[in-house]
Protein backbone atom coordinates (compact mmCIF):
# COMPACT_ATOMS: atom_id res chain seq x y z
CA UNK A 1 0.00 0.00 0.00
CA UNK A 2 1.44 3.34 -1.06
CA UNK A 3 1.46 5.81 1.83
CA UNK A 4 1.95 9.12 0.03
CA UNK A 5 1.55 11.28 -3.02
CA UNK A 6 3.21 14.31 -4.57
CA UNK A 7 1.33 17.62 -4.55
CA UNK A 8 1.67 21.20 -5.69
CA UNK A 9 0.73 24.08 -3.40
CA UNK A 10 -1.96 26.12 -5.15
CA UNK A 11 -2.64 28.63 -2.38
CA UNK A 12 -4.76 29.20 0.69
CA UNK A 13 -8.40 30.07 1.23
CA UNK A 14 -11.16 29.54 3.77
CA UNK A 15 -13.97 27.02 3.89
CA UNK A 16 -16.99 26.75 6.15
CA UNK A 17 -17.17 23.64 8.31
CA UNK A 18 -20.47 21.91 8.96
CA UNK A 19 -20.68 23.45 12.44
CA UNK A 20 -20.32 26.96 11.03
CA UNK A 21 -16.64 27.45 11.83
CA UNK A 22 -14.48 29.10 9.20
CA UNK A 23 -11.40 26.97 8.58
CA UNK A 24 -8.14 28.18 7.00
CA UNK A 25 -7.17 25.65 4.35
CA UNK A 26 -4.35 25.08 1.90
CA UNK A 27 -5.39 23.87 -1.54
CA UNK A 28 -3.01 21.25 -2.93
CA UNK A 29 -3.11 19.77 -6.39
CA UNK A 30 -2.29 16.20 -5.37
CA UNK A 31 -1.45 13.89 -8.20
CA UNK A 32 -2.21 12.16 -10.42
CA UNK A 33 1.06 10.34 -9.88
CA UNK A 34 2.62 7.35 -11.56
CA UNK A 35 4.97 4.77 -10.14
CA UNK A 36 8.31 5.23 -11.89
CA UNK A 37 10.07 2.50 -9.96
CA UNK A 38 9.08 0.01 -7.29
CA UNK A 39 11.93 -0.69 -4.90
CA UNK A 40 12.06 -4.13 -3.33
CA UNK A 41 13.94 -5.71 -0.45
CA UNK A 42 15.66 -8.20 -2.74
CA UNK A 43 16.99 -5.62 -5.16
CA UNK A 44 17.33 -2.41 -3.14
CA UNK A 45 17.29 -3.57 0.47
CA UNK A 46 14.06 -1.76 1.37
CA UNK A 47 10.47 -1.31 0.24
CA UNK A 48 9.46 1.96 -1.38
CA UNK A 49 8.06 3.42 -4.56
CA UNK A 50 9.37 6.25 -6.66
CA UNK A 51 6.48 8.45 -7.76
CA UNK A 52 6.35 10.94 -10.62
CA UNK A 53 3.98 13.90 -10.52
CA UNK A 54 2.07 14.19 -13.79
CA UNK A 55 1.98 17.91 -14.59
CA UNK A 56 0.67 19.81 -17.61
CA UNK A 57 4.19 20.04 -19.00
CA UNK A 58 6.09 16.76 -19.41
CA UNK A 59 9.72 16.84 -18.40
CA UNK A 60 12.52 17.44 -20.90
CA UNK A 61 14.74 14.45 -20.36
CA UNK A 62 17.93 13.13 -21.86
CA UNK A 63 18.22 9.57 -23.05
CA UNK A 64 19.63 8.22 -19.79
CA UNK A 65 16.87 9.59 -17.57
CA UNK A 66 14.19 9.08 -20.21
CA UNK A 67 15.03 5.40 -20.33
CA UNK A 68 13.87 5.03 -16.74
CA UNK A 69 10.44 6.41 -17.58
CA UNK A 70 10.27 4.37 -20.77
CA UNK A 71 10.96 1.21 -18.81
CA UNK A 72 8.07 1.98 -16.48
CA UNK A 73 5.83 2.89 -19.43
CA UNK A 74 4.97 6.33 -18.07
CA UNK A 75 5.43 9.85 -19.47
CA UNK A 76 8.55 11.65 -18.16
CA UNK A 77 7.76 13.76 -15.11
CA UNK A 78 9.57 16.80 -13.77
CA UNK A 79 9.10 15.97 -10.10
CA UNK A 80 10.06 12.58 -8.71
CA UNK A 81 9.84 11.67 -5.03
CA UNK A 82 10.13 8.49 -3.05
CA UNK A 83 7.47 7.37 -0.60
CA UNK A 84 7.30 4.39 1.70
CA UNK A 85 5.17 1.33 1.18
CA UNK A 86 3.21 -0.30 3.97
CA UNK A 87 2.53 -4.00 4.12
CA UNK A 88 -0.88 -5.09 2.93
CA UNK A 89 -2.86 -4.30 -0.19
CA UNK A 90 -1.95 -5.08 -3.77
CA UNK A 91 1.68 -5.39 -4.78
CA UNK A 92 2.86 -2.18 -6.44
CA UNK A 93 4.58 -2.27 -9.81
CA UNK A 94 6.04 0.37 -12.08
CA UNK A 95 3.45 2.14 -14.21
CA UNK A 96 0.71 2.09 -11.56
CA UNK A 97 -1.44 5.17 -11.08
CA UNK A 98 -1.76 6.89 -7.71
CA UNK A 99 -4.55 9.39 -7.10
CA UNK A 100 -5.73 11.62 -4.29
CA UNK A 101 -8.57 9.16 -3.62
CA UNK A 102 -6.18 7.40 -1.23
CA UNK A 103 -7.12 10.05 1.35
CA UNK A 104 -10.54 10.61 2.91
CA UNK A 105 -12.13 13.55 4.70
CA UNK A 106 -10.98 13.75 8.32
CA UNK A 107 -7.73 11.85 7.74
CA UNK A 108 -4.50 13.15 9.23
CA UNK A 109 -1.59 13.74 6.89
CA UNK A 110 2.00 14.92 7.10
CA UNK A 111 3.08 17.46 4.49
CA UNK A 112 6.76 17.67 3.59
CA UNK A 113 8.07 20.60 1.61
CA UNK A 114 10.84 23.13 1.25
CA UNK A 115 10.38 26.33 3.24
CA UNK A 116 10.73 29.73 1.61
CA UNK A 117 14.34 30.87 1.41
CA UNK A 118 15.11 33.96 3.49
CA UNK A 119 18.76 34.43 2.49
CA UNK A 120 21.51 35.39 4.94
CA UNK A 121 19.79 36.58 8.10
CA UNK A 122 20.95 37.92 11.44
CA UNK A 123 20.27 36.36 14.81
CA UNK A 124 17.18 38.47 15.58
CA UNK A 125 15.21 37.09 12.63
CA UNK A 126 16.89 33.69 12.48
CA UNK A 127 16.93 32.70 16.15
CA UNK A 128 14.51 35.20 17.71
CA UNK A 129 17.20 36.99 19.74
CA UNK A 130 15.74 39.98 21.54
CA UNK A 131 18.27 42.55 20.32
CA UNK A 132 18.97 45.75 22.13
CA UNK A 133 17.38 49.12 22.51
CA UNK A 134 17.16 51.28 19.37
CA UNK A 135 17.56 54.73 20.93
CA UNK A 136 18.60 56.55 24.11
CA UNK A 137 22.30 56.02 23.50
CA UNK A 138 22.05 52.28 23.21
CA UNK A 139 25.08 51.02 21.32
CA UNK A 140 23.70 47.49 21.06
CA UNK A 141 21.07 46.97 18.39
CA UNK A 142 20.83 43.66 16.53
CA UNK A 143 24.24 42.17 17.30
CA UNK A 144 24.45 38.61 18.72
CA UNK A 145 26.42 39.64 21.85
CA UNK A 146 28.85 37.31 23.53
CA UNK A 147 29.41 33.92 21.93
CA UNK A 148 31.29 32.39 24.83
CA UNK A 149 33.97 32.77 27.47
CA UNK A 150 37.62 33.61 26.76
CA UNK A 151 40.60 31.52 27.88
CA UNK A 152 38.42 28.60 28.81
CA UNK A 153 37.27 26.95 26.55
CA UNK A 154 39.24 29.11 24.06
CA UNK A 155 36.85 28.14 21.28
CA UNK A 156 33.23 28.59 20.30
CA UNK A 157 31.07 25.67 21.38
CA UNK A 158 29.42 23.71 18.62
CA UNK A 159 25.87 24.62 17.76
CA UNK A 160 26.21 28.29 18.85
CA UNK A 161 23.35 30.20 17.27
CA UNK A 162 24.70 32.78 14.84
CA UNK A 163 23.77 34.62 11.68
CA UNK A 164 23.60 32.61 8.48
CA UNK A 165 21.43 31.21 5.76
CA UNK A 166 17.81 30.87 6.74
CA UNK A 167 14.96 29.03 5.10
CA UNK A 168 14.99 26.72 2.10
CA UNK A 169 15.00 23.77 4.49
CA UNK A 170 13.09 20.53 4.29
CA UNK A 171 10.16 21.03 6.66
CA UNK A 172 7.59 18.47 7.76
CA UNK A 173 4.27 19.61 9.15
CA UNK A 174 2.64 16.76 10.97
CA UNK A 175 -0.96 15.79 11.48
CA UNK A 176 -2.80 18.25 9.27
CA UNK A 177 -6.46 17.42 8.95
CA UNK A 178 -7.88 16.67 5.52
CA UNK A 179 -10.88 18.94 5.09
CA UNK A 180 -11.97 17.84 1.62
CA UNK A 181 -10.87 15.46 -1.12
CA UNK A 182 -11.85 16.40 -4.67
CA UNK A 183 -10.84 13.34 -6.67
CA UNK A 184 -12.37 14.72 -9.85
CA UNK A 185 -10.07 17.75 -9.92
CA UNK A 186 -7.20 16.07 -8.02
CA UNK A 187 -7.49 18.61 -5.22
CA UNK A 188 -6.79 18.08 -1.55
CA UNK A 189 -7.75 20.61 1.11
CA UNK A 190 -5.80 20.45 4.35
CA UNK A 191 -6.44 22.61 7.40
CA UNK A 192 -3.64 25.08 8.08
CA UNK A 193 -0.48 26.11 6.31
CA UNK A 194 2.11 23.99 4.50
CA UNK A 195 5.76 24.90 3.87
CA UNK A 196 6.89 26.74 0.77
CA UNK A 197 5.50 29.27 -1.63
CA UNK A 198 2.60 28.85 -4.04
CA UNK A 199 3.62 26.55 -6.87
CA UNK A 200 6.05 24.64 -4.67
CA UNK A 201 6.05 20.86 -4.63
CA UNK A 202 5.28 18.93 -1.46
CA UNK A 203 4.99 15.30 -0.46
CA UNK A 204 1.78 14.36 1.31
CA UNK A 205 1.83 11.16 3.32
CA UNK A 206 -0.46 9.41 5.73
CA UNK A 207 0.38 10.55 9.24
CA UNK A 208 3.18 8.53 10.83
CA UNK A 209 2.14 9.48 14.37
CA UNK A 210 -1.50 10.58 14.18
CA UNK A 211 -3.02 12.43 17.10
CA UNK A 212 -5.65 10.38 18.91
CA UNK A 213 -9.10 11.34 17.73
CA UNK A 214 -11.18 12.85 20.50
CA UNK A 215 -14.69 11.57 20.75
CA UNK A 216 -17.23 13.95 22.26
CA UNK A 217 -18.40 12.70 25.64
CA UNK A 218 -21.94 12.94 26.87
CA UNK A 219 -21.96 15.62 29.58
CA UNK A 220 -22.64 14.16 32.99
CA UNK A 221 -25.74 15.75 34.47
CA UNK A 222 -25.36 17.19 37.92
CA UNK A 223 -27.54 15.65 40.57
CA UNK A 224 -29.57 17.58 43.04
CA UNK A 225 -32.00 20.45 42.94
CA UNK A 226 -31.86 23.09 40.29
CA UNK B 1 -10.50 28.21 -13.66
CA UNK B 2 -7.83 28.18 -11.01
CA UNK B 3 -7.85 25.67 -8.18
CA UNK B 4 -8.68 28.32 -5.57
CA UNK B 5 -11.70 29.61 -7.51
CA UNK B 6 -12.85 26.03 -8.01
CA UNK B 7 -12.83 25.45 -4.27
CA UNK B 8 -14.47 28.77 -3.48
CA UNK B 9 -17.19 28.50 -6.11
CA UNK B 10 -19.33 26.11 -4.10
CA UNK B 11 -19.35 28.53 -1.17
CA UNK B 12 -20.50 31.64 -2.98
CA UNK B 13 -23.99 32.68 -1.99
CA UNK B 14 -26.40 35.02 -3.70
CA UNK B 15 -25.96 38.40 -2.04
CA UNK B 16 -27.08 41.83 -3.21
CA UNK B 17 -24.43 43.94 -4.83
CA UNK B 18 -23.68 46.22 -1.91
CA UNK B 19 -21.62 49.36 -1.89
CA UNK B 20 -20.27 51.68 0.78
CA UNK B 21 -22.89 54.20 1.87
CA UNK B 22 -25.85 51.88 1.53
CA UNK B 23 -28.04 51.11 4.50
CA UNK B 24 -28.56 47.39 4.89
CA UNK B 25 -30.55 45.01 7.08
CA UNK B 26 -28.47 41.92 7.86
CA UNK B 27 -30.52 38.94 9.00
CA UNK B 28 -28.14 37.03 11.28
CA UNK B 29 -28.90 33.52 12.50
CA UNK B 30 -28.35 33.33 16.24
CA UNK B 31 -28.11 30.01 18.03
CA UNK B 32 -29.41 29.85 21.56
CA UNK B 33 -29.01 26.38 22.97
CA UNK B 34 -30.61 24.22 20.31
CA UNK B 35 -32.96 26.94 19.07
CA UNK B 36 -32.20 29.23 16.20
CA UNK B 37 -33.64 32.67 15.60
CA UNK B 38 -33.01 35.61 13.32
CA UNK B 39 -31.52 38.82 14.65
CA UNK B 40 -31.48 41.92 12.49
CA UNK B 41 -28.52 44.26 12.37
CA UNK B 42 -29.30 47.44 10.46
CA UNK B 43 -26.74 50.07 9.60
CA UNK B 44 -24.59 51.75 7.00
CA UNK B 45 -22.06 49.75 5.01
CA UNK B 46 -18.78 51.57 5.64
CA UNK B 47 -16.61 49.20 3.63
CA UNK B 48 -16.68 46.21 1.33
CA UNK B 49 -13.67 43.92 1.43
CA UNK B 50 -13.65 41.94 -1.79
CA UNK B 51 -11.94 38.61 -2.34
CA UNK B 52 -13.96 35.73 -3.73
CA UNK B 53 -15.46 33.58 -1.01
CA UNK B 54 -13.37 35.44 1.59
CA UNK B 55 -15.18 38.74 0.94
CA UNK B 56 -16.56 40.60 3.95
CA UNK B 57 -18.33 43.85 4.71
CA UNK B 58 -18.49 46.18 7.68
CA UNK B 59 -21.76 47.64 8.92
CA UNK B 60 -21.91 50.58 11.33
CA UNK B 61 -24.86 51.78 13.34
CA UNK B 62 -25.37 54.08 16.29
CA UNK B 63 -27.19 52.28 19.05
CA UNK B 64 -28.33 54.39 22.02
CA UNK B 65 -25.68 56.96 21.19
CA UNK B 66 -22.98 54.31 21.03
CA UNK B 67 -21.36 53.47 17.71
CA UNK B 68 -21.45 49.74 16.93
CA UNK B 69 -19.63 48.08 14.03
CA UNK B 70 -19.87 44.50 12.88
CA UNK B 71 -17.83 42.87 10.14
CA UNK B 72 -19.60 39.97 8.45
CA UNK B 73 -18.14 37.42 6.05
CA UNK B 74 -20.20 38.09 2.93
CA UNK B 75 -20.89 34.43 2.19
CA UNK B 76 -21.28 33.25 5.78
CA UNK B 77 -23.95 30.56 6.17
CA UNK B 78 -25.03 32.27 9.39
CA UNK B 79 -26.34 35.23 7.40
CA UNK B 80 -29.84 34.36 6.26
CA UNK B 81 -30.44 37.42 4.10
CA UNK B 82 -29.18 40.93 3.42
CA UNK B 83 -31.62 43.65 2.35
CA UNK B 84 -30.49 46.97 0.93
CA UNK B 85 -32.78 49.60 2.43
CA UNK B 86 -31.33 52.90 1.25
CA UNK B 87 -28.43 54.20 -0.78
CA UNK B 88 -26.53 57.44 -0.39
CA UNK B 89 -24.07 59.39 -2.46
CA UNK B 90 -20.56 58.82 -1.18
CA UNK B 91 -17.27 59.78 -2.72
CA UNK B 92 -14.99 57.14 -1.29
CA UNK B 93 -14.96 53.36 -0.94
CA UNK B 94 -14.29 53.21 2.79
CA UNK B 95 -16.33 55.47 5.06
CA UNK B 96 -14.11 55.21 8.11
CA UNK B 97 -14.43 58.97 8.60
CA UNK B 98 -17.99 58.37 9.85
CA UNK B 99 -16.49 57.11 13.10
CA UNK B 100 -15.46 60.62 13.99
CA UNK B 101 -18.80 62.20 13.11
CA UNK B 102 -22.11 62.10 14.90
CA UNK B 103 -25.62 63.38 14.60
CA UNK B 104 -26.23 65.84 11.80
CA UNK B 105 -22.67 65.67 10.55
CA UNK B 106 -23.01 61.96 9.84
CA UNK B 107 -25.92 62.45 7.45
CA UNK B 108 -25.58 61.55 3.81
CA UNK B 109 -27.46 62.58 0.73
CA UNK B 110 -29.78 59.82 -0.39
CA UNK B 111 -29.68 58.60 -3.97
CA UNK B 112 -32.21 56.60 -5.85
CA UNK B 113 -31.22 53.01 -6.20
CA UNK B 114 -31.04 51.47 -9.64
Amino acid sequence: MITGIIGKKMGMTQVWAADGALLPVTVLKAGPCVVVQAKTVERDGYEAVQLGFVDERPARVNKAIGGRFKKAGVPPTRVVREVQVKAGGDAVKAGDQVSVAMFADGDQVDVIGTSRGKGFQGVVKRHHFAGGRATHGSMFHRAPGSIGASSYPSRVVKGMRMAGHMGHDRVTVRNLKVVRVDAENNLLLVEGAVPGARGGYVTIRKSVAPRPVRIAQEPVKKKGKK
Amino acid sequence: MGAIELVEKSQLTDRPNMKAGETVRVHVKVREGDKERIQIFEGIVIGMHRGGARASFTVRKVSFGQGVERTFPLHSPSIARVDVVRAARVRRAKLYFLRGLKGKAARMKETRRA
